[in-house]
């Protein structure tokens, strides 16, 4: 019990502390570092809480692409990030204003007892360690009862692909390539040209 | 302090959620930032599902978590491709000057 706190402790302190690096650093780069030990550590805290499958599969999509993603993005893009920091003290107050109302809000919302009393369900005070895995759990609800929104959830994967390629190709009308059907449609008399050549002349 | 219950978890999801919407509000300029603070933003969503999947013993929750994750890297994947050729168009990213991008 008290490792589970601990660790519950040393996860989300790290977790909140690298977004706060996130957002306030000033290199674009250490930001996307410090997003990735963000989402580490909420893995560790998806693990705490009995989702082994959803944590793994956390760590493959954000750490293993969408966070490799970002660094491409960020170290392609010849970006002049100083000029972009300009008038960042300027919204401090009011983003500082802001961000203290809505934790304010959500925390008057998760102190109040009615709102667990008022709910029908009872909260366990501990989360439910099945001695099934989780993964076989996940895949015995996903493939039967899920089943629709599962292929849908492809389907807008495949979408994103094709979005996203179609946006960034581009054609080069300079660049020399192969045409095969240009090779192939070549015939013989105007490839070749017979030409006569005087003695001690050239063409 | 010791039993870490339900609402722990919850006012975890309620700071990420609070610090990603800082950070849209802090970059106001660059698109990069304010990307991760989505990125962020849906990750404390996604621990709020799990959170009270855990809790409910209910595993529509983690269910619909893997559809937000899908959904979260679509929406990067589209963003940063935006993004791409926004640079390579005005060659700089700032949200001010993204009104361009009408047709």
């Amino acid at each position: 019990m008290i490792i589970y706190s601990i660790s519950f402790y040393l996860f989300s302190l790290v977790a909140i502390l690298s977004a706060l690096m996130v957002i306030s650093s000033k290199n674009p780069v250490h930001s996307v570092l410090f997003l990735i030990l963000s989402f580490v550590n909420a893995s560790g805290i998806f693990v705490l809480l009995g989702a082994e499958f959803l944590a793994m599969i956390l760590i493959i999509v954000y750490v293993g692409a969408v966070a490799v993603l970002f660094l491409f993005v960020v170290m392609m893009l010849d970006i002049n990030f100083v000029k972009l920091r300009e008038g960042l003290l300027q919204y401090l107050p009011f983003g500082v204003l802001l961000g203290i109302v809505l934790i304010a809000e959500l925390g008057i919302l998760y102190l109040t007892k009615s709102f667990s009393e008022m709910s029908l369900v009872n909260y366990l005070d501990f989360p439910k360690i099945t001695s099934t895995e989780n993964t076989k759990l996940l895949g015995s609800i996903l493939y039967t009862k899920y089943f629709f929104l599962f292929q849908l959830s492809g389907l807008i994967l495949l979408v994103a692909m094709i979005g996203s390629i179609t946006l960034t190709l581009r054609q080069r009308s300079k660049a020399k390539k192969q045409v095969i059907s240009n090779q192939n449609f070549l015939d013989a008399k105007q490839a070749i040209i017979k030409k006569k050549t005087q003695l001690g002349k050239g063409i | 302090m010791m039993n870490i219950g339900l609402d722990h978890f919850l006012f975890l999801g309620a700071i990420l959620f609070t610090i990603g919407v800082l950070g849209i509000f802090l970059n106001k300029k660059n698109v990069i930032i304010i990307l991760m603070s989505i990125e962020l933003i849906l990750l404390s969503v996604n621990i709020n599902f799990i959170s009270f999947s855990a809790y409910l013993g209910d595993l529509s929750g983690q269910i619909f978590a893997m559809f937000t994750l899908t959904v979260a890297a679509a929406e990067a994947a589209i963003g940063l491709a935006i993004l791409v050729v926004f640079f390579r168009n005005l060659g700089s990213i700032e949200v001010q000057k993204i009104n361009k991008l009408k047709g």
